[in-house]
């Protein structure tokens, strides 16, 4: 029984020392995923640029991460837990945690928090996102030169500015160089369901769209597109895998960059809270590989577009541009300021049905 | 050739000890899960069964253990009664749902009313549209005999596509970027569900779901209608002759577990929620069948069945981020508490006989 005891209280000492050196040695870095690793799109991204940190700073780093934690009290549960666990900075990932990480911030002034694609900040909370818009724009000015049957099908998941924003500029992109163009689409009122995206792709197809762009998570649609021979894009990451033959082009997203730069501002001291949101130019919307279906002028023409994106040559909204209603919305050559695009709740003109109110 | 002979007298003893031999069952097999992923199982059980409750951060967990346990008692004291008497409510979920709309809408109509009435209101109507969508599965199967375990589930669905209808029209937050949620209710104190003691976790929903506890195990034990519902689940045509109408049984269970259902939505979305979403529906109307029955459909046993799962959740996240296991392990985890629990269950009322002829 003493025996017992006194190697329980010297296991006890041994963990309880192991727990204090690493707190003094290592950041900590946490971060809360909405969808499991395994998504092959957003959360997986994400999880990369957790790897990506690791990698860039060995030893001086310890991450962790939960996945699949549903927006509401267990997701405060699980940024709480974080920060009682000893994280230094905590990424939260999905725009469902604003509140709560506004909410576990408060309880823990001395951890940063950094809210990927949300609005609300505080001392200790920034936001992050990235201008995937962009990356809407290319491949939208690649599915206009695709489609033979002029029908480009659309998996939408919330009627946010978010999403609104990717189907205008993909629509302002592929009208640009194909004026019959069409678009179709679908709500699915969900980010990651993969039978109902792939519901949402067959749909579309049925519906005569030969080409399927996705703003949900998953390659549940990539593999709709293989199976029936139509093409997709490649969703948050490549895909390729899931159709290759299917696949045209992909928009990518990388988190790694700022992941690193944040992690390092944390050991350095120079955190501060700011609102970011980047796009190709920075890095953080990547455009994947071609497709050698995609002829080699359509290629050179995209690749063209993106460089102008970077440069600023051009911007994914420039005018003339017109609300759906035929209102004026961009004057010729006028290009949309970053309020409007934030809060972007209209189609542009040509689009056909209504944004669901 | 197995078969499976029953048992004549079940031990009352085994029957006590069948949610304690699951839980030992599954902490062996998940054991061995968490070997196959690499990780020291003896580490992974102590997180998931002892941190939250023991642990250095279990000031913190404990609270958190009863937001997640206390709407699953809730809905699991209200499905124990129609489990009873044989009426299966399968689709708690899509009453917790309108229960949590119905109720919150009425609170969302009084915005920005400052008055005590609201919350009370609210819990009301939470109640009274868990009620209602019960009502529904109740009527088809007291008119046309339709099958109540088919006709509520399936109306979770509607249930579900009812708010996704709700929080992207109607109930959207005017100040919200058209994203498809509701008001916070933490921004409206008057329909608020606050933690009441800070750091606690418990709201009113907890006390409440204590009270109904207590009230259920009176009404089960002592109470008339607990007997009747035993007698109409175990004996019906005994139960008819005792004068228990089956339909107005039918009404009353499928009312009852649809009123505690819908006032566990209301509650949860005001408090730990915090806001109506396309996502705060999490399952618990399904999860509360588990507990119901790994409660043997007794008060004091959903209550622990309750909190179990509860601790389940909570350490399961922690052992997530402590190990980085992925969640499915987790799940498969609170999957075998199930299995094992129906697997006892049929031993212990079964015995197996093992023979080698193989009959015709």
């Amino acid at each position: 029984m003493k025996l017992l005891k006194t190697l329980m209280t010297g296991a006890a000492l041994v963990v309880g020392l192991g727990g204090m050196a690493q707190a003094e040695d290592k950041t900590k870095v946490g971060f809360v995923y909405v969808g499991p690793v395994g998504d092959f799109g957003w959360s997986y991204e994400h999880n990369e640029g957790r790897k990506a940190v690791e990698e860039a700073f060995g030893d001086k780093v310890e991450t962790m991460f939960v996945e699949s934690v549903p927006e509401g009290a267990d997701s405060e549960r699980v940024m709480t837990q974080m920060a009682l666990d000893g994280a230094d900075l905590i990424f939260t990932t999905s725009f469902g945690y604003m509140d709560p990480t506004i909410n576990v911030a408060k309880k823990f002034p001395n951890v940063k928090f950094e809210h990927a694609t949300g609005y609300k900040q505080a001392d200790n909370v920034s936001t992050y996102s990235a201008r995937f818009y962009e990356g809407r724009s290319v491949i939208g000015h690649i599915a206009g030169h695709m489609t033979k049957s002029n029908t480009i099908g659309y998996i939408a998941s919330f009627p946010i500015p978010e999403v609104i924003r990717g189907i205008n500029a993909a629509y302002i992109a592929a009208k640009k160089v194909n004026p019959d163009v069409k678009l179709k689409i679908v709500w699915a009122y969900t980010w990651f369901d993969p039978a109902k995206e792939a519901d949402a792709a067959t749909a579309l197809i049925e519906q005569g769209a030969d080409i399927i762009m996705q703003h949900t998570d998953s390659p549940a649609a990539m593999t709709i597109a293989e199976e029936k021979g139509m093409y997709a894009f490649g969703q948050a990451s490549d895909m390729k895998q899931f159709g290759p033959t299917a696949r045209l082009s992909s928009i990518i997203d990388d988190w790694a960059p700022y992941y690193i730069a944040r992690t390092q501002a944390v050991m350095d001291g120079t955190w501060e809270s700011t609102s970011t949101w980047d796009g190709i130019k920075e890095g953080m919307v990547g455009i994947g590989d071609f497709s050698n279906d995609i002829p080699a002028d359509v290629q050179a023409s995209a690749t063209a577009l993106k460089e102008a994106l970077i440069s600023g040559a051009t911007h994914s909204f420039t005018g003339p541009v017109n609300k759906q209603d035929g209102s004026s919305w961009l004057a010729s050559g006028e290009t949309a300021d970053d309020g409007t695009l934030a809060g972007m709740n209209f189609y542009v003109e040509g689009i056909e049905g209504e944004v669901p109110n | 050739m197995i078969r499976l002979e029953p048992r004549t007298d079940p031990s009352q003893t085994m029957i006590i000890l069948t949610p304690i031999l699951a839980v030992l069952a599954t902490m062996v097999v998940g054991g061995i899960l968490f070997v196959t992923l690499g990780k020291n199982p003896f580490e992974a059980i102590r997180m998931i069964f002892w941190d939250p409750l023991f642990g250095e951060h279990a000031f913190y967990y404990r609270g958190q253990i009863l937001v997640k346990a206390a709407p699953l008692i809730m809905i699991a004291l209200g499905l124990s009664f129609g489990f009873r008497a044989g009426i299966w409510n399968i689709g708690a979920e899509g009453q917790f749902i309108m229960g949590a709309v119905m109720g919150g809408a009425t609170g969302l109509a009084l915005y920005p009313l400052d008055s005590f009435i609201v919350f009370p209101l609210m819990v009301v109507m939470g109640a009274l549209g868990g009620f209602l969508w019960a009502m529904i599965p109740a009527f088809l199967k007291i008119r046309f005999n339709a099958n109540e375990i088919l006709v509520s589930l399936m109306l979770v669905y509607v249930a579900f596509n009812f708010l996704i209808g709700m929080v992207t029209g109607p109930l959207r937050n005017p100040d919200g970027f058209n994203f498809p949620e509701s008001r916070s209710f933490q921004d409206f104190p008057a329909a608020h569900n606050p933690e009441l003691w800070a750091g606690t976790g418990i709201h009113l929903g907890v006390l409440t779901t204590l009270g109904f506890v207590i009230l259920a195990y009176i009404m089960i034990t002592r109470h008339i209608f607990g007997f009747n519902v035993r007698l109409a689940g175990q004996a019906p045509r005994a139960a008819k002759f005792a004068g228990v109408s089956p339909n107005k049984m039918i009404a009353i269970c499928l009312g009852l577990s649809g009123a505690l259902a819908g006032m566990a939505g209301l509650f949860e979305v005001t408090g730990p929620a915090g806001k109506l979403t396309t996502t705060f529906p999490l399952g618990y109307g399904f999860t509360a069948i588990i507990v119901a029955f790994l409660g043997r459909l007794h008060p004091i046993g959903i209550l622990l069945a309750g909190l179990l799962m509860a601790v389940t959740y909570v350490g399961g996240d922690i052992i997530q981020s402590q190990l980085s296991l992925p969640k499915a392990s987790i799940q498969v985890f609170q999957g075998m508490l199930l299995f094992f629990l129906l697997a006892v269950d049929v031993l212990v009322n079964f015995r197996l006989r093992i023979s080698k002829r193989i009959s015709k």
